[in-house]
């Protein structure tokens, strides 16, 4: 099979996805591109405050050298330092790539790009598209996409949902089964590879800054069938965020890369605790430090605002250009769902789960997970960001690792002896057959557990005891009413047994493989002693390189229905592990 | 802490409660119905909350147990343009809307209903697919050569970038076609949010080098001409995009556009 037309499945329509997508289909191959929601209205529409390159247009002396420290010690060191320093020597090609395609960069008066600060470099790195940064991003690659469609080489499948991979007698991927999301068909799709970019995880913690759609189930479902899990404890808790009943709205990192400020009252005067105890960095901390300072001041010191949980982040003093044309975007949100003006009156924000860093295991060459035939880009997977990702990293990860993706799938599939067509129908039917076993069992169930509370229960759970603070007693507690909740989810009736887009139904089935994922995230979090990065146990308060400088790999144990852990060393070659101060 | 029930928002039997009143249907070509609910009243909920309510606990105000009701949301920020319905007779996304905004009154009820241009999936869940064809049409992309590396882009001033970005933002949640009086299946019209991309990518120094393509696609069925100037597009769009400027401008494109072409034989 030389360079045949190779057929590739890519889950996911994020920036991910699309990048892969752009990158397979330019080479004229054909990409089965599949999403819950059309592909535009992707949870990276979200991101808001900018992507990072180290483009040094300030004359500051910017390298990518530097983004590539910066990247390494915000990290703690867990990322392997190979594939994070390639993804910063590439990231100013991807920022020109994205200006060429059109995206509506925030200019200097020259007309060059504009490039602001963000939490964890001195730097100003991060270019940015007023404050709906990934919104202009994600559109420019759904453009590009939609070219190729048009010209035939892209067949999307949007309102389908991922719900297996198909794996050969040998183990390898050779497609996947799905479910349409209106008439419920479950199919099986053949491929010569299949790439995963389905995202993040936030409906696991209940409430978060994502989506509705990252619920990792489609990660869970992969884990289930033997796919590694990476540092699923390492879970970023975003300092600043509107408390909301349905979601907890991010307030971006961007507003204090533009000068805004963090406070409370003390003694009837502001208190600006990040510029006080962390002189060099002030408000812009990186986020594991900022929400841990938070917590104390809150927690520890009960100064929050009117006795609540919140501090103020203020942007009043900025001036009115500022507030506009670069915070523009995130100040209407605050003002459309708070009702007051941010301009005038400081917000009033609070930490939420928010990027999880953990994710699929992949090489470190090809995004390749451990299944043969499956690969995996974005925030579903675990490489670039270790202990700890730095603010505007995720978007330059996701285009980085899709763009690699794409060319490694299309490489794997003209290295098959045989492509997809001469995989036995009977590995498909009989994955196709357990699909829809599933689906009869959750429809024909009569219990009393009604899913939503389940989910709620799981969402208290896990923000209370695997966010920001971890203690072993209550993350065994918490893994115990893991397992308590996926016993009662056996009990699990649905009020709504129509086989016509049915949501209660397709929440229902996700549910299920967010209940096996957090244990993943909560038992990698009980054997992991030590701090790093978003990973802090008050009782072993010191990162401990002799014992833990590893990856956690999580691998399902069908038989005891459980993950196991097991550890891999981490790539330290280029950068000596140094204690990590700011 | 076994007991669905036990975990569900108490009925709302006394305080304060948000009357919805729903119109729904199983499914493309099943019969409309309407369903009244009562869900608890809580300062600064948006209709989404509303809606969780009900599909947490299914039962309508007369005491009958239904099915939740199907609509589309993802990201709760007025920002991905799922969740476009029509809240008491205005297009709206049902994330940004905040019920003390628009039930000042809570004796009033809640009325939802789906945008009524596209078909029904079910519920206040619809077909937006046209939408998306339609950005096909007139080409709503930059043609660049190819993904790989060839330096920067083109160079662009402050007061251009400040222009398009805004057009930029558009969230193809289809409320400026659900006012449009003109879209609809027979006339084909692409409606206001296309022909706004049409400007926005016109703007653009490569779009620029295929504009006469997308003006092109607007000479056809369904294309500009059909605007009959109603100007309801820009009072309902989210994003407050200058729909109606964009209409002009698109216009006299396309006219010097066609002109051009009878010119150039
Ligand atoms: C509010 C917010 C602001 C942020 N701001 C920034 C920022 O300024 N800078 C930065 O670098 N990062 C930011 N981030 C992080 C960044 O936005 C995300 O990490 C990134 O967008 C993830 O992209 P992705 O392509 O991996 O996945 P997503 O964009 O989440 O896309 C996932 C795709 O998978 C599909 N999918 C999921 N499950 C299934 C399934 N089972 N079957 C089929 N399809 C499925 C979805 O439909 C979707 O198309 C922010 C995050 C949030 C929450
Ligand atoms: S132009 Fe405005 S109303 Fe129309 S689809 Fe875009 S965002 Fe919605
Ligand atoms: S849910 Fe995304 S716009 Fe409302």
């Amino acid at each position: 099979m030389a360079t045949h037309k190779a057929n590739i499945i890519v889950v996911g329509g994020g920036l991910a996805g699309l990048a892969a997508t752009m990158k397979i289909a330019e080479k004229g191959h054909h990409v089965d591109l599949f999403s819950v929601v059309p592909v535009k209205r992707s949870h990276s529409v979200c991101a808001q405050g900018g992507i990072n390159a180290a483009k040094n247009l300030k004359g500051e002396g910017d390298s990518t050298w530097s983004h590539f420290d910066d990247t390494i010690f915000g990290g703690d060191f867990l990322a392997n330092q190979a594939p994070v320093k390639r993804m910063c020597e590439a990231a100013p090609g991807i920022i020109d790539l994205l200006d060429r395609m059109g995206v509506q960069f925030n200019r200097t008066p020259e007309g060059l790009l504009d490039f602001r600060r963000f939490g964890g470099t001195l730097f100003h790195r991060t270019a940015f598209a007023g404050a709906t940064t990934g919104q202009q991003l994600l559109y420019a690659l759904d453009e590009q996409v939609r070219r190729h469609e048009a010209e035939g080489s892209v067949s999307k499948h949007e309102h389908w949902e991922f719900l297996s991979g198909v794996l050969d007698g040998n183990g390898a991927c050779r497609g996947i089964c799905a479910m349409d999301l209106r008439s419920m068909t479950v199919a099986t799709f053949p491929a010569d590879a299949v790439i995963m970019a389905t995202g993040g995880i936030g409906a696991i913690f209940g409430k978060s800054t994502n989506s509705i759609a990252c619920t990792g189930s489609a990660q869970s479902a992969l884990y289930q069938q033997g796919a590694c899990y990476a540092n699923g404890e390492f879970i970023q808790v975003h300092p600043t965020a509107i408390p909301g009943e349905d979601k907890l709205r991010l307030m971006s990192e961007s507003a204090r890369g533009e000068g805004g400020r963090v406070w409370v009252y003390r003694e009837g005067k502001p208190w600006y605790f990040l510029e006080e105890w962390y002189p060099k960095y002030g408000n812009l901390v990186p986020r594991d430090v900022a929400t841990r300072a938070i917590h104390k001041v809150v927690f520890e010191l009960g100064l929050g605002v009117e006795g609540q949980d919140a501090v103020y982040l203020d942007v009043t003093h900025l001036d009115r250009h500022t507030q506009d044309a670069k915070l523009g975007g995130i100040l209407e949100i605050y003002e459309k769902f708070v009702g007051d003006d941010p301009r005038k009156v400081p917000m009033r924000v609070f930490p939420a789960m928010h990027y999880t860093m953990g994710g699929l295991w992949i090489d470190t060459e090809r995004q390749a997970t451990n299944i043969p035939g499956l690969f995996a880009a974005g925030e579903c997977e675990y490489q670039y960001h270790g202990a700890n990702r730095l603010g505007a990293n995720s978007l330059v990860s996701c285009i980085f690792g899709g763009m690699l993706a794409g060319p490694a799938a299309v490489e794997y599939a003209h290295s098959l002896p045989q492509g997809a067509a001469a995989t036995p129908s009977g590995v498909f039917e009989a994955e196709q057959k357990r699909q829809i076993e599933i689906n009869d069992r959750l429809f024909h169930n009569l219990g009393r557990e009604n899913p939503f509370v389940l989910w709620k229960e799981m969402g208290r759970t896990m923000t209370e005891h695997v966010t920001v603070s971890r203690d072993n007693a209550k993350l065994r507690g918490a893994d115990a009413k893991l397992q308590e909740l996926l016993e009662r989810y056996r009990q699990v009736s649905l009020a709504d047994q129509t086989r016509w887009a049915n949501q209660t139904f397709f929440f229902t089935r996700q549910l299920f493989n967010m209940l096996q994922l957090a244990r993943v995230v909560t038992l990698g979090a009980l054997a992991r002693d030590e701090s790093r990065g978003a990973h802090y146990k008050p009782a072993f308060p010191e990162r401990d390189d002799v014992n833990f400088l590893k990856t956690t790999k999580a691998h399902f144990a069908p038989d005891a229905d459980e993950p196991r852990l097991s550890y891999e060393p981490v790539d330290t070659s280029l950068i000596t592990p140094r204690a990590r101060k700011y | 802490m076994s007991a669905a029930t036990s975990h569900a928002p108490t009925p709302p039997l006394r305080g304060r409660s948000v009357r919805l009143r729903i119109k729904r249907q199983a499914a493309p070509d099943a019969p409309v119905r309407w369903e009244d609910f009562e869900v608890p009243y809580r300062p600064g909920m948006n209709v989404i909350v509303a809606l969780l309510d009900i599909a947490e606990r299914p039962v309508t105000t007369q005491g009958a147990p239904t099915s939740g009701v199907a609509y589309d949301a993802n990201c709760l920020e007025e920002i991905c343009g799922s969740c476009a319905m029509v809240i008491n007779g205005r297009p709206r996304p049902a994330c940004s809307t905040l019920i003390d905004k628009v039930l000042p009154d809570l004796n009033q009820p809640l009325v939802l209903e789906p945008l009524s241009k596209f078909p029904v999936v079910r519920d206040l869940a619809v077909n937006r697919e046209r939408l998306f064809n339609d950005l096909k049409r007139v080409k709503a992309w930059i043609p660049i050569d190819g993904t790989y590396d060839l330096g920067a882009g083109p160079r662009e001033g402050q007061a251009t970038q400040e222009a398009a970005y805004p057009l930029s933002r558009c969230i193809s949640c289809g409320n400026c076609l659900e006012v449009c009086p003109q879209y609809n299946e027979d006339t084909g019209f692409v409606g206001a949010a296309v022909i706004s991309q049409v400007r926005l990518f016109n703007l653009h120094p490569t779009g620029a080098l295929n504009a006469h393509e997308r003006l092109e696609a607007l000479t056809g069925p369904g294309g500009i001409q059909q605007c009959g100037f109603a100007q309801n597009c820009v009072k309902v769009c989210p994003k407050d995009i200058p729909l109606t400027d964009s209409i002009a401008i698109v216009g006299r494109q396309v006219l010097a556009h066609t002109v051009g072409r009878s010119v150039r034989g």
